[in-house]
């Protein structure tokens, strides 16, 4: 945001794009769904515990309602009896929504590579980010996230518009 | 730099993962005649829910808010991991078992580990059996303490989730120092332990001794008196002994009902013998007493891991027998014969004879068990893991029955179940 109070004088004007502001609005509270598959969801609950904080990026209240979330973190392995409710999980929640497949078997399958284990989720529904990792430590997560936020805060109201 | 939005159109989901659509009638049964028509209320709980610990399913027959029929639907993490260990060599199975019970990845290398040994008559050096009693109870600490701050979540009780996860950080840094990795080390092999305690692994234990006890007190300063925790929790779901016994219930949770039942006295292994410490009871077997004898159990595994670290013997960390365990990376500079087992090692893997072995221990949720049979090569047949995750879930439909629907949440924490090791 551009604070240009050296033209305007002490006046506290803050002018931005209508852009700029709602993403700053996404990136600040993206509302993670409360949903944990396998090992990488107590990865993704230490970081959103003490050490490493989530809420530092607006983060820490987990929605158990897909309704009431913006960002899906498919945390562990995703098997075939589970996709059906990972792609209704996926469909509930409302625009804009995004996903974050957390883990190499969330991202392709991983060590999994058989009958039970779907190879990898971007087979049922589209992923934003790719977290690597057998389970990913909170720090990249966070890199994950932080990596999220940076897509967002270059998209652009006329592109949602379009849509 | 990523900009833009991705126009990813899913593909559509194949058959084969469709959901199954049943119809009321395939439950008679299974609920009673009252709810085919329509007195009582089904309701679905999971496997998407807050606290089910995992992805668990449960099917509830309601009267008003009290169950009827409780039927848990499992199977929504069934990964195939005992059919994958079936394709691959003894050594690189281990890291398979690692992530079948989460939370305590160390006594599931621990049982397949032992069961290994046993096939194949491997010594293990007194050295590796102490690492990996330190090891196996430090995965019990870690492990009591997920359980207890998600307990005291899905009660309401957030501080404690966040206390809980703290001290946690503490041991996975321990387990980071050993096998290079925050949850899954695969640190236990057969024949010993991946690699040697590092110099810097002592010390952080004994910071840790040092600073846990304190900790301990502080959670039963939240927990143990307060009020409200003992109004959500005395009295409801009670495992009679026989009833737990009969169920198949282990562990802590059948220990709360004041059975005397731990695997590391009963048949001890890893020269658990040679430690002194109790197994807590419980009296009443309800959702308190298995809180409570958790907390206990959490002051004995420090009490172990105290005996433990003061005389850990010198020698080998990892069985010197060159058919089964690679030679260390020194020894391929100078010894042609070493090149040639760590080929070997690492490319066939060694042979096991076509027999059967089953082996059980004390894992933090109660007695996992593994039963491997050989093949005369170098996988196995088939391996089976009997895991107490599995039973308990098996259980609750029993143990609900006639609780508040508000109370099931509590029963769910109590019996500690991971779904990643139920489903497997």
């Amino acid at each position: 945001m551009g604070v240009i109070s050296s033209k305007l004088g002490d006046l506290g004007v803050v002018t931005t794009t209508l852009d700029t502001a709602v993403n700053w609005a996404r990136t600040g509270a993206m509302w993670p769904l409360l949903f944990g598959l396998a090992c990488c969801a107590i990865e993704m609950m230490a970081t959103q515990a003490s050490d490493y904080d989530m809420s530092r990026f607006g983060m820490e209240l987990n929605r158990a309602s897909p309704r009431q979330s913006d960002l899906l973190i498919v945390a562990g392995r995703v098997t075939r009896k589970m996709a059906p409710v990972v792609r209704q999980l996926y469909d509930q929640m409302a625009s804009p929504k995004y996903v974050l497949a957390m883990g190499d078997c969330a991202s392709c399958g991983g060590v999994y590579n058989n009958y039970a284990v779907v190879q990898g989720v971007d087979e049922i529904i589209p992923v934003d980010v790719y977290v690597a990792g057998c389970p990913p430590r909170p720090e990249q997560l966070i890199h994950g996230i932080l990596t999220l936020h940076e897509k967002v805060r270059g998209e652009s109201l006329a592109q949602w518009v379009k849509e | 730099m990523v900009t833009g939005i991705q126009n990813i159109e899913p593909t559509a989901i194949p058959d084969s993962m469709k959901q199954w659509e049943g119809s009321l009638e395939q439950l008679r049964g299974l609920v009673s005649e009252r709810a085919l028509t329509g007195e009582t209320m089904l309701l679905n709980m999971g496997p998407h829910h807050p606290s089910t610990h995992g992805v668990l399913r449960l099917l509830l027959e309601l009267d008003g808010e009290q169950i009827v029929t409780c039927l848990p639907d499992v199977g929504y993490l069934h990964t195939g991991i005992e059919k994958s260990i079936e394709s691959r060599t003894y050594e690189k199975a281990v890291p398979l078992t690692d992530r079948m019970d989460y939370l305590a990845p160390m006594s599931n290398n621990l049982v397949f580990a032992l069961a290994v040994e046993k096939l194949t008559g491997l010594d293990v050096p007194e050295r590796a059996q102490v690492i990996r009693v330190i090891c196996a109870e430090l995965t019990r600490i870690n492990s009591h303490l997920v359980w207890l701050g998600t307990h005291a979540l899905d009660m309401g009780a957030m501080s404690v989730f966040l206390y809980c996860f703290r001290e946690r950080e503490y041991i996975l840094d321990m387990y980071e120092m050993l096998g290079g990795q925050r949850l899954m080390s695969s640190y236990i092999r057969p024949g010993g332990v991946w690699r040697d305690i590092p110099e810097e692994f002592l010390p952080a234990l004994q910071r840790f001794i040092d600073y846990f006890p304190a900790k301990v007190d502080d959670y039963e300063k939240l927990l143990t008196n307060n009020p409200l925790w003992i109004d959500r929790t005395q009295g409801i779901g009670v495992i009679e002994p026989e009833e737990g016994i009969s169920l198949g219930v282990s562990g802590p949770s059948l220990r709360a009902s004041g059975v005397n039942w731990d695997i590391r006295k009963s048949q001890p292994y890893s020269g658990y013998e040679k430690y002194d410490f109790n197994v807590p009871l419980g009296q009443h077997g309800d959702v308190y007493d298995r809180f409570y004898v958790r907390i206990l159990e959490l002051r004995e595994s420090l009490k172990i891991i105290k005996q433990a670290m003061k005389n850990i013997p010198a020698g080998p960390f990892r069985s010197t027998n060159r058919k089964f365990v690679p030679p260390p990376r020194a020894e391929l500079g100078r010894s042609m014969e070493a090149v040639i087992h760590h080929f070997k090692l690492w490319t066939e893997g060694y042979n096991a004879p076509d027999e059967e072995v089953y082996v059980a221990i004390e894992s933090p949720r109660g007695e996992i068990g593994c039963y491997l049979h050989g093949t005369g090569g170098n996988k196995p047949r088939r391996v089976h893991f009997k895991t107490p995750s599995f039973v308990h879930i098996s259980a609750l439909g029993k143990i609900a029955e006639g609780h508040m629907i508000a109370d099931l949440v509590g029963i769910i924490g109590s019996v500690d179940i991971v779904l990643g090791d139920s489903d497997r």
